[in-house]
C-alpha cells in the first residue's frame, strides 16, 4: 500500500478516465479519481445507483479502467458481500490466481447508504466481509434532483423540503450515520472531506489494509444541488471544517482520534451563507444550526479528551 | 446401492425435495451460496449448511439480512466468476422482485430453487404457485418439478442450461411447498459427486478481473436499451432447444428422460386434463380411475414455464376435443384467471386450434388437490360442456361457490 504524504506520492495513472458526465465543478468525480490512485488496478468497484454510476458509464462509454459493477440502489454492499465472498472461494479452489490481492470497493452516495441501503449495508458489516465502502456524501438525492435524504442537513432547502412560510427546510438534523456504522465496531472508520485531500487518502489507503470492513465518510460539495458557484466545491468543503460543520476523524480498532484540528472555530454563517441552499433563513434559524454545531463539538471534545475543537472566534 | 444398467452409478436414498436441491447443488460444486430463511424453503440452506460445516462441499455461504441482499450477492458472486444458489419461497421471491429483472438483464447463471408457497395477505405458508406465475415476466428460465427425484435431476440440468454461453440466463427450479418440500421419497442420486461435475464443467465467461476490466450494468438509453433486451428474448427462445439438448444429456447419464411437457394415456385420448407440480401424480391417479369408467381421458404434465413450450402443447393437445388446465394461481381481474390456463389457450391459437379449453383454479393456500377432485372436475366440465368457456374460470372447491 502506497504512503500518501503529498499529493507527488499519487500515482500518476488516471483509472477513472475522462469524458464523464459529472456536473461541472463536481467534487465527486476528484473523490473517485483520488479514491482510484490509491487503490490501483487490482480492485473492483461496486457502485449503488446515483449520480456517479450514471454519469460515468453512458452505454457504451465507460470511465472506468479498473472492474466495475452497478446493480441496483440499495444493494451494492450486498452485491459487494458477493464478489468479496466468490474471490475467497475461487481462490481457495484455485480457480483465480490466489496470489493476487483484489481490492472490494463499494462507491454510493448518501441516499444509498443513510436510506435505502442502511439496511445490506448493515447486513455486510455485520458479516464482516473484507470490503470499503466509501460513502460520498452530498446530502440529498442529487441524481433525482435535489430531494431531501435522511444525511440532509437541519433547515436546508431541498426541492422536497422547501423554505417556505410554515416550513423551513429540513426540519430534522442530519442522521449521524458514521456513528452508526461504529457502533458496528468495524476495524476502521473514518470521516474525510474532498477539500482536505492528503488527509482522505491517507484513510482510503487505511481503509483499504484493514483485515475486514471500512467505512470512509467523505462530504462531497454539490455545486448543483447546494447552490453554489462550480469554482467553490473546495472553497465550501474548507469552511464546513473550519466551522466544524464537518469534523475529520478516525476510529482505528475502537480508537478516536480528529485528523484536522480546528484551533479557532468559524461561526457557521461562512458556511451556510455562500450556499443557496440555505439562503432565506432568519438569524434565529442560523445560530439554531450554530447551537447544534456547538453541541456536536462539545461532543466530539469529550470524546477525544481534549478541546480538539477550538472556541468560537469568528 | 442399485445400479439402472448403462448409466452412471447411482445411491437409493430418501429426501424431500428440498434436500433433493441441496445433493444436486453439493454435486455440481456450487461455491457461493446466499440466502434467507423462509418456509417452507429453508431445509434446503440447512442441509447446505450442513454439508458445509462438514466438509462435503467447499463454498462460501453469505448469511444475508433478506432475500433482496440474498439475490443481489449471488449477482455479485457470479459476476466475479463464481457459481451460485439461492432458495426461496413466496414472500421472500417478492421481495427479490426488483433484483430477479436485474439478474436476467445482466445475463447471469444463477440458479434459484424455489418452494412455491402462497401470498399474503392472509398469511398463509402452505402450497400454491401464486409467488411463482409473479415473477414469469422476469426472464428466469423456469422449470416445475414433481417429483424429488425431478429436483434433484433439473437442479444439476438447471446449471447446464444457465451457463450454456448461448443462453446465460438465469433459472428457477420451482417444487410445490410443503407437498413436496417436505414430503420424504425414494430417489437416485450419483454415487461419485465428481462425475456430476464433469456434466456441468466449468466455463469462461466475461466477468470481473482486473486483468481485463469491464463495466457491468452500465446505463443504457433509448438507443441501445431495446437491442439489448431483444437479446434475452433471443436468448429465452434459444434456450428451448438448448433445453432439449440437456434433457437428453440428463437422460443418458442418469437413466431419466424428460421432456418439456409430459403426456400420459394421451395417444387414444379424446378429453385431456393438464397440470404442473406435486399434484401431477394424482391426476395420474385419476385418470386411471376415469378410464376404468370407460372415458377416454389422459393427463398431461408442464415440466417447462419458461420458455413456454407452445409446440410441445399443440402436438400432445391436437387430438382431443376438451382440455382442462388445473391451475393453483390467480391472475386476479385476468381475461381468465389460470395463468397457465392463458398460455396454452394462447399456443393453441398459434396454431390454428379452437378446443374447449377449461380454465381451472384449485389447491390455493394449501387446499388439498386430491384424485376426487380431479374427477369432479372432469365430470363437472362434461356437464357444463361449452357454457364453460362463458363461465371463464372455475374456482373448484371454494365455499359458497358453485357452478352447476
Amino acid at each position: 500500500m502506497i504512503r500518501i504524504r503529498g499529493v507527488r506520492d499519487l500515482p500518476r495513472e488516471e483509472l477513472f478516465t475522462p469524458g464523464h458526465g459529472l456536473c461541472a465543478g463536481c467534487t465527486a468525480g476528484t473523490i473517485v479519481r483520488h479514491l482510484l490512485k490509491v487503490a490501483g488496478r487490482n480492485t473492483i468497484v461496486v457502485n449503488a445507483t446515483g449520480c456517479v454510476e450514471v454519469s460515468t458509464t453512458m452505454y457504451p462509454y465507460t470511465s472506468w479502467a479498473v472492474p466495475w459493477i452497478h446493480v441496483a440502489f440499495e444493494n451494492a454492499a450486498a452485491v459487494a458481500s458477493g464478489v468479496e465472498a466468490a474471490l475467497k472461494v475461487l481462490a481457495r479452489k484455485g480457480l483465480v490466481d490466489p496470489t493476487r490481492e483484489v481490492r472490494v470497493i463499494v462507491l454510493a452516495g448518501d441516499g444509498g447508504t443513510y436510506d435505502i441501503g442502511l439496511q445490506s449495508l448493515s447486513g455486510m458489516l455485520e458479516r464482516g466481509h473484507k470490503v470499503m465502502y466509501v460513502l460520498y456524501d452530498n446530502e440529498a438525492y442529487m441524481n433525482t434532483g435535489i430531494q431531501r435524504s435522511g444525511g440532509t442537513p437541519l433547515h436546508s432547502w431541498t426541492t422536497t423540503t422547501p423554505i417556505g412560510k410554515v416550513m423551513r427546510g429540513k426540519l430534522q438534523v442530519k442522521k449521524p450515520i458514521t456513528d452508526i456504522i461504529a457502533a458496528h465496531r468495524i476495524p476502521y472508520v473514518a470521516t474525510a472531506n474532498v477539500a482536505y485531500p492528503i488527509d482522505m487518502d491517507q484513510k482510503l489507503a487505511k481503509g483499504l489494509t484493514v483485515e475486514g470492513p471500512s467505512f470512509i465518510h467523505i462530504l462531497q460539495p454539490c455545486p448543483t444541488g447546494w447552490r453554489f458557484d462550480p469554482r467553490y466545491g473546495i472553497k465550501v468543503g474548507r469552511l464546513a471544517v473550519e466551522t466544524a460543520m464537518w469534523i475529520n476523524w478516525e476510529m482505528t480498532e475502537g480508537e478516536f482520534k480528529v485528523t484536522t484540528r480546528v484551533p479557532r472555530r468559524r461561526h457557521v454563517r461562512h458556511y451556510l451563507t455562500i450556499q443557496g441552499r440555505f439562503k432565506g433563513l432568519t438569524e434565529e434559524e442560523i445560530e439554531e444550526i450554530q447551537r447544534y454545531v456547538d453541541r456536536e463539538v462539545e461532543r466530539i471534545n469529550k470524546i477525544a479528551g481534549e478541546e480538539v475543537i477550538g472556541p468560537l472566534v469568528d | 446401492m442399485q445400479v439402472l444398467e448403462g448409466y452412471v452409478k447411482q445411491v437409493r436414498v430418501m429426501l424431500n425435495s428440498n434436500y433433493a436441491v441441496a445433493y444436486a447443488v453439493r454435486d455440481v460444486d456450487v461455491d457461493v451460496i446466499a440466502a434467507y430463511p423462509i418456509t417452507p424453503q429453508t431445509g434446503v440452506v440447512e442441509k447446505l449448511a450442513e454439508m458445509i460445516a462438514n466438509g462435503e462441499l467447499d463454498a462460501e455461504m453469505i448469511h444475508v439480512e433478506s432475500e433482496h441482499s440474498a439475490l443481489s450477492a449471488i449477482i455479485g458472486a457470479s459476476a466475479a466468476g463464481a457459481r451460485v444458489f439461492t432458495a426461496t419461497s413466496s414472500q421472500g421471491l417478492e421481495y427479490m422482485h426488483e433484483v430477479l429483472h436485474i439478474a436476467s438483464g445482466m445475463r447471469l447463471p444463477l440458479v434459484m430453487s424455489v418452494a412455491t408457497r402462497a401470498l399474503s395477505a392472509p398469511i398463509n405458508i402452505w402450497c400454491d404457485y401464486s409467488d411463482l406465475m409473479n415473477v414469469r415476466d422476469s426472464s428466469w428460465i423456469t422449470f416445475i418439478a414433481s417429483t424429488a427425484q425431478e429436483v434433484y435431476d433439473t437442479i444439476v440440468e438447471a446449471y447446464m442450461v444457465a451457463e450454456d454461453p448461448r443462453i446465460l440466463l438465469p433459472v428457477i427450479v420451482a417444487y410445490d411447498g410443503f407437498w413436496m418440500s417436505h414430503t420424504y421419497e425414494p430417489l437416485y442420486v450419483a454415487e461419485d459427486k465428481s462425475y456430476v461435475r464433469t456434466l456441468v464443467p466449468r466455463r469462461d465467461r466475461v466477468k470481473l478481473d482486473p486483468q481485463k476490466p469491464v463495466t457491468m450494468g452500465a446505463l443504457v438509453g433509448p438507443d441501445w436499451y431495446y437491442e439489448i433486451k431483444y437479446q434475452q428474448v433471443a436468448a429465452m427462445s434459444e434456450a428451448y432447444e438448448a433445453i432439449r439438448e440437456y434433457d437428453r444429456v440428463i437422460g443418458r447419464a442418469f437413466g431419466r428422460f424428460y421432456e418439456p411437457v409430459e403426456a400420459y394415456k394421451m395417444d387414444d385420448a379424446e378429453i385431456a386434463i393438464l397440470t404442473y407440480g406435486g399434484i401431477y401424480g394424482s391426476l395420474v391417479e385419476a385418470v386411471d380411475r376415469l378410464r376404468g369408467e370407460g372415458y377416454k381421458v389422459g393427463a398431461i404434465r408442464l415440466r417447462l414455464w419458461r420458455p413456454f413450450p407452445v409446440d410441445d402443447i399443440v402436438r400432445v393437445a391436437r387430438g382431443v376435443s376438451k382440455l382442462l388446465v388445473v391451475d393453483r394461481a390467480i391472475s386476479y381481474g385476468a381475461s381468465i384467471a389460470g395463468p397457465v390456463a392463458l398460455e396454452v389457450i394462447a399456443s393453441l391459437h398459434r396454431a390454428g386450434l379452437d378446443l374447449d379449453v377449461v380454465s381451472y383454479v384449485a389447491g390455493i393456500g394449501g387446499r388439498p388437490v386430491t384424485e376426487s377432485d380431479f374427477e369432479g372436475m372432469f365430470k363437472l366440465a362434461l356437464k357444463l360442456g361449452r357454457r364453460a368457456r362463458e363461465i371463464g374460470t372455475i374456482y373448484w372447491g371454494v365455499r359458497g361457490v358453485s357452478y352447476d
